[in-house]
């Protein structure tokens, strides 16, 4: 079987920097994955290269979603194609209705993959089931996108497009940073709603704590732009005694 | 009439020429009245001739260059333009009083003057002037001191337009929608309009102008509007003129004490549009909003010069522009505030924002305060910039294509001056027509 994400020997850089130095992961439907790793390690610019932000540039190799190869799609392509980054930091849509807002996206992917659009009321009436799983104040919905939103609603903000969106595979760039206790209980809660055979799940995260709910399958720890170890979710544990110390002198 | 005299001692342009030679043959039924400020008008327009861009109001619309010849003063439409002319600037949504005019001249069997409300009197301009009626000759032009060719111009030909009278206290909800249709003949059209709100009344006005024809047409549009003490008016002028025409309006209001004026102009379309605004603010603690959103492409240039004039204690006034400026084209933004000796407490705001989508277009911006007051708060800004790209990139990100993400941030942008329309079906109505616009780019 296809596997849902195939990155294999994955180069990339910025301005001219190089970044992600021969990245390889596979992610199968099913299949949930934390990545952790040391600050300016790549985390957040493996999210950027396979969602296809501008000026993210892939030197060398290959990363295929559900076989497809996603450097030949637009941003927006990739997002029908089913791949959703929870962003580290949203950002602020000011003068952009959230509602029109999710219509839009919805309705832009489900026309994109030949599917009919949902109605505004069966679409009113889905974000209202989700604001309800995630704590959300309906009033905040009302607002443009992220506009005001404190740092931990914006995250869960994200957490809700993302399950209105229901992609294939969801990247979480440390969704969970931010969010107080209780948040961190409510949207896992809503992100284990959304783990499924056919989906796969990628959380990006610095805290063993998220994992504690959201229990991973593989655990994988990255360094200077590559996966440098793999394993189970005591791997988590263990990084939580020693630090990435000894990875990143691997690495160097 | 006599044949003025232009003082220059230059030659006239073919344009100046032409407009003095119709002016002496514009021999007409007119009252001594009128026939007197005609003649005053071009007289003081034939001292300066067209403005140029030597004249520092006119810096960026060199009318004299632009304006190469005149079109013939407009002759009654024909049928067929008046039947297209039914469903010309239709707002969805919004169940205005229509006043239309076709070409020029009034059209009554696509005008409604049926039912007014009480204390509520709109009657066509040449109808007025026709009557000789003297109220209505005695404030034409009186508004305010407006030294200006242009609005010279258009006080010496004025042909049609309407007076509009909102007695006292009186509150008209409907609002009244003046819709101007170009003919099809390649013509000049003088339309002037007065509206007199009277102490403690409130009124919408909407001036639409249309022109579906590719054929080069002129128009030379002024509104004057009194509001006495506590009066209120939303105003909104929407042009949509065909890609050839020229558009050059002067508004020129009078606020006294506690007025409220809520002004409002879109330039949705035009080779050449001009907006020139002429606010005296002259009663203690009236608030004057002016507010504008140009979405242009081509080789589209529209011009807004805004003179406000605090000449009252406690008086508002908030100014904001907007423009979003494709292909080559161009927005010039000009706003001076004049606070007067003993205007204090004067609260003068005045911004100008651009959102350029293409490299070809422009933008120039000039603000200016002159303030003779100790006690006053005045702040003016500009910016100039391209869409964030971060954010095409969020919106790209959750599936939307990258059109409809410019699109949307886009309408976010000129989203900020519609939201202040105070009138709900308005409001939609624009946000619509702006979309529409920004959709077939
Ligand atoms: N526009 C840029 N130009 C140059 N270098 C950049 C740019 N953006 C990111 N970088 C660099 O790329 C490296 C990787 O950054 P990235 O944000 O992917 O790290 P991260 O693993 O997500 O870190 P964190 O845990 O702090 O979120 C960093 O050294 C960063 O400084
Ligand atoms: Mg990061």
């Amino acid at each position: 079987m296809t596997a849902l994400l195939e990155i294999r020997d994955l180069k990339a850089e910025i301005a001219g920097k190089q970044i992600l130095n021969g990245y390889d992961l596979t992610v199968k439907a099913g299949e949930v994955h934390a990545i952790m790793g040391p600050n300016g390690s790549g985390k957040s610019t493996l999210s950027y290269v396979l969602s296809g932000r501008p000026g993210y540039k892939i030197t060398e190799g290959q990363a295929l979603l559900a076989g497809a190869d996603l450097s030949q799609m637009s941003v927006d392509e990739r997002a029908a194609a089913g791949l959703f980054l929870a962003f580290q930091y949203p950002l602020e849509v000011p003068g952009v209705a959230t509602m029109t807002f999710l219509r839009a996206a919805l309705n832009a992917q489900r026309k994109k993959r030949g599917e009919e659009e949902m109605s505004s009321p069966d679409l009113i009436k889905r974000v209202k089931e989700l604001a309800k799983i995630l704590d959300m104040d309906m009033e905040m919905l009302r607002r443009p996108v992220n506009v005001g939103f404190s740092g931990g609603e914006k995250k869960r903000a994200e957490t809700l497009q993302m399950m209105l969106l229901e992609p294939k595979l969801c990247i979480l760039d440390e969704t969970d940073s931010g969010l107080d206790i209780d948040a961190l209980k409510v949207v896992s809660n809503g992100v284990n709603q959304l783990r499924s055979k056919d989906r796969g799940i990628v959380v990006i995260t610095h805290y063993q704590r998220l994992l504690d709910y959201i229990t991973p399958d593989v655990v994988h720890v990255q360094s200077a732009g590559r996966i440098v170890r793999t394993g189970g979710k005591e791997l988590a544990l263990e990084l939580e005694e020693t630090g990435y110390a000894r990875y990143q002198s691997e690495a160097a | 009439m006599g044949n003025a005299p232009i003082t220059p001692a230059r030659k006239l342009t073919d344009a100046e020429a032409r407009l003095a030679e119709i002016f002496a043959m514009q021999q007409s039924a007119d009252a001594p009245q009128l026939a007197k400020l005609r003649t005053a008008a071009f007289d003081a327009f034939a001292k300066t001739g067209l403005p140029n861009r030597r004249d520092e109001a006119w810096k960026y619309t060199d009318l004299r260059a632009l304006l190469r010849d005149v079109k013939p003063l407009a002759a009654p439409p024909e049928d067929s333009a008046k039947q297209s002319a039914r469903s010309a600037a239709v707002l969805e949504g919004v169940s205005a009083r229509r006043i239309v005019f076709v070409g020029g001249y009034f059209a009554p069997a696509l005008s409604d003057l049926a039912d007014m409300e009480e204390g509520l009197s709109v009657a066509p301009l040449s109808e007025a002037l026709a009557k000789g009626d003297a109220a209505t000759t005695a404030q034409l032009g009186q508004v305010g001191k407006v030294d200006d060719p242009a609005f010279a111009l258009n006080t010496a030909f004025m042909g049609e337009g309407v007076v509009i009278r909102v007695g006292v206290g009186v509150c008209v909800d409907r609002p009244i929608q003046l819709v101007f249709v170009a003919g099809a003949q390649p013509a000049t059209y003088f339309l002037r309009s007065l509206v007199i709100v009277e102490r403690g009344a409130r009124a919408t006005l909407i001036e639409s102008f249309e022109g579906e024809t590719a054929q080069e047409y002129h128009v030379n549009a002024a509104t004057e509007v009194v509001l006495e003490e506590g009066a209120s008016l939303e105003r909104l002028k929407i042009s949509r003129e065909g890609a050839a025409a020229m558009h050059v309006s002067t508004f020129v209001a009078s606020l006294a004490a506690d007025a409220q004026l809520s002004d409002f102009g879109f330039n949705l379309g035009g080779a050449v549009l001009r907006n020139q605004s002429f606010i005296n603010i002259n009663g203690q603690g009236a608030h004057a909003g002016l507010r504008g959103a140009n979405i242009l492409k081509g080789r589209e240039h529209a011009d807004a010069t805004l003179f406000l004039d605090h000449a009252a204690e406690r008086s508002e006034s908030k100014a904001l522009f907007k423009s979003v400026l494709d292909d080559s084209s161009q927005a010039v933004f000009q706003g001076k505030i004049l606070v007067r000796p003993g205007a204090q407490k004067t609260d003068a705001r005045m911004m100008a924002r651009t959102l350029l989508l293409s490299e070809g277009a422009q933008a120039n911006c000039k603000p200016e305060l002159e303030i003779f007051a100790d006690d006053v708060q005045c702040a003016h800004g500009s910016t100039v910039g391209a869409l964030d790209e971060n954010l095409i990139f969020y919106l790209m990100a959750r599936g939307i294509p990258q059109a409809e993400a410019q699109s949307l941030l886009t309408e976010a942008f000129v989203g900020e001056v519609i939201d202040i329309v105070a009138n709900r079906s308005l409001r939609e109505a624009l946000t619509g027509l702006v979309s529409e616009r920004l959709r077939t780019r």
